[in-house]
Formats: C-alpha cells, sequence, structure tokens
C-alpha cells in the first residue's frame, strides 16, 4: 500500500506518454471517452480508434497478468449500480466533452481553461456521490 | 506506420492503467472518499500523466512549429465556452464516476479479463453516448 503512489506515478507517466504519441500521431486529442464513442458511432477514421481501443484492453490484460499489484480488483457497488453508473459515464462524458483523459490529462496538460473546469466538476461531483452513498 | 503507432500508444495506456492500479475501483473511490482513510495515489497518476503530456507538447511543438507526425497539425487547446453542456455533462458523468469507481479507460480496460461490472458497465456506457446523441439532434 505504502509503494501503490510509485505505481502511480510510473503508470501516470506511461498514460501521458501514451496520450503524447496518439496525439502527435493522430493530430486529435486522444480522450478515451470520444475515441469509444466515434468508433462505435461512426465518425472520421474509424481503423486508428479501434485498433487503439483494442491496444488498451491488451495492454492492461498482459499488465495484469504480469504484475499482481495491477491485478488487485475490488467492485465497490452491485451490479444494478454499474449499469447506471455506466449509463450516466456515457451520457456526461459526451455532453460534457471528455472524460478523466480527454479533459483530465490532455486538456489540463494543454492548459484549456474548459477542461480545468470540467474536471474540477466532476472531482467534485465524484466526491460529493461517495459522500452520500 | 501511423496505424502501428496508434495501436502501439493503446497497448501503452492500458499497461499505464493498469500499473497505476486505477482499474481497480476500490482505489478510485479510496481517493475520492475524503472522510476515510485517503489513498492518494489517483493525484500521483494525473500528476505522472499532466507532466508526461504537457511537458512534451511544449517540447514536441518547440521542435515541430506545431507539426505532428504524417503531415497533421498537434492538436490545440481550443477551449470550448463554459456552458450548461459542459458543467451538466461533467457533473452527470462524476456522479456515475463516483457511484462505481468506473471512468471510461478502467472500465474498458476491465474487459480484457471478462469481468462483469465491465460487461454491465461498458454496454450501458455505449447506451448513455446513444442517448446523448438523440437528445443532441432532438
Amino acid at each position: 500500500m505504502q509503494t501503490s503512489w510509485i505505481y502511480g506515478l510510473v503508470g501516470g507517466a506511461l498514460l501521458g506518454a501514451a496520450s503524447l504519441l496518439a496525439a502527435a500521431v493522430s493530430g486529435k486529442i486522444p480522450g478515451i471517452s470520444g475515441i469509444f464513442e466515434k468508433a462505435l458511432f461512426p465518425q472520421g477514421d474509424t481503423t486508428w480508434r479501434w485498433l487503439f481501443l483494442a491496444g488498451l484492453v491488451l495492454g492492461s490484460l498482459a499488465t495484469f497478468q504480469l504484475s499482481n499489484h495491477a491485478a488487485s480488483f475490488s467492485p465497490v457497488s452491485p451490479l444494478w449500480i454499474h449499469a447506471v453508473a455506466g449509463l450516466l459515464v456515457g451520457f456526461g462524458t459526451r455532453l460534457g466533452g471528455g472524460c478523466t483523459s480527454g479533459h483530465g490529462i490532455c486538456g489540463m496538460g494543454l492548459g484549456a481553461r474548459d477542461s480545468i473546469v470540467a474536471t474540477l466538476v466532476f472531482m467534485a461531483a465524484a466526491m460529493a456521490t461517495v459522500y452520500l452513498r | 506506420m501511423k496505424l502501428a503507432l496508434l495501436f502501439f500508444s493503446g497497448l501503452l495506456f492500458g499497461a499505464g492503467l493498469a500499473l497505476s492500479g486505477m482499474t481497480d475501483p476500490s482505489r478510485v473511490i479510496g481517493f475520492l472518499d475524503l472522510t476515510g482513510e485517503w489513498d492518494p495515489t489517483l493525484a500521483f497518476v494525473m500528476g505522472g500523466a499532466l507532466l508526461v503530456f504537457g511537458g512534451g507538447m511544449l517540447v514536441l511543438r518547440r521542435l515541430g512549429g506545431g507539426k505532428g507526425c504524417f503531415g497533421c497539425e498537434l492538436p490545440k487547446a481550443d477551449s470550448e465556452p463554459i456552458g450548461k453542456k459542459l458543467l451538466l455533462g461533467a457533473a452527470c458523468f462524476g456522479v456515475g464516476w463516483g457511484l462505481a469507481g468506473f471512468c471510461p479507460g478502467p472500465a474498458l480496460a476491465n474487459l480484457g479479463l471478462l469481468r462483469v461490472e465491465a460487461l454491465v458497465f461498458v454496454p450501458m456506457m455505449a447506451l448513455g453516448m446513444a442517448a446523448n446523441r438523440l437528445l443532441g439532434r432532438g
């Protein structure tokens, strides 16, 4: 538990490097909610988006196999709550134009004002939800 | 080549998510829960990611004058006006994130192990996106 911040920092650096590479190659802000939506409801070039998503699933799968730290998983709520949460996350990320990666990493990393505001709002809303439930 | 690099960046992204521990909802909730035994890991994840992405973009812009690879332009910080959509959307997302501890990346990452939580969450997320598209059109 005490070392989890090191994993966090290294994992975070990988997320930053992956986003940087994807941005430099695609010319787009590589937010996961946007990539997923545009792959699923075709918009623009879908091939790279599906490949990126396949890479995401395979890359995490491989890491789960290699590291016990990565493989730990404890759900925090029953399945029906996951259904409600999924609906809210899908609706909200697209209405608000981004998720933790698109607004949180890329937008904030570029200093975009709307991303900073969005990130503060979804962080606050998430903290309030955890406090109330 | 372009597609191979984008596949590789997906691999890297997935590895980063898993290694950071953010694919475990209890760690995410440990950060969001300010009253419990607070877990700062997520702050380190965001810090590491922002440092590399923000710093890297600055360097690339210096070196290439705004040019990306394969003739594309580097994406810019095109801030949208901060309106109702952004605020309401971010609030909805935050509530959903707080309920299950899943945001889109980690939910997708857990599909590989066929974890039932992800198998429920991801299709509902797609449905939520479809609902937003329908409302936006109407």
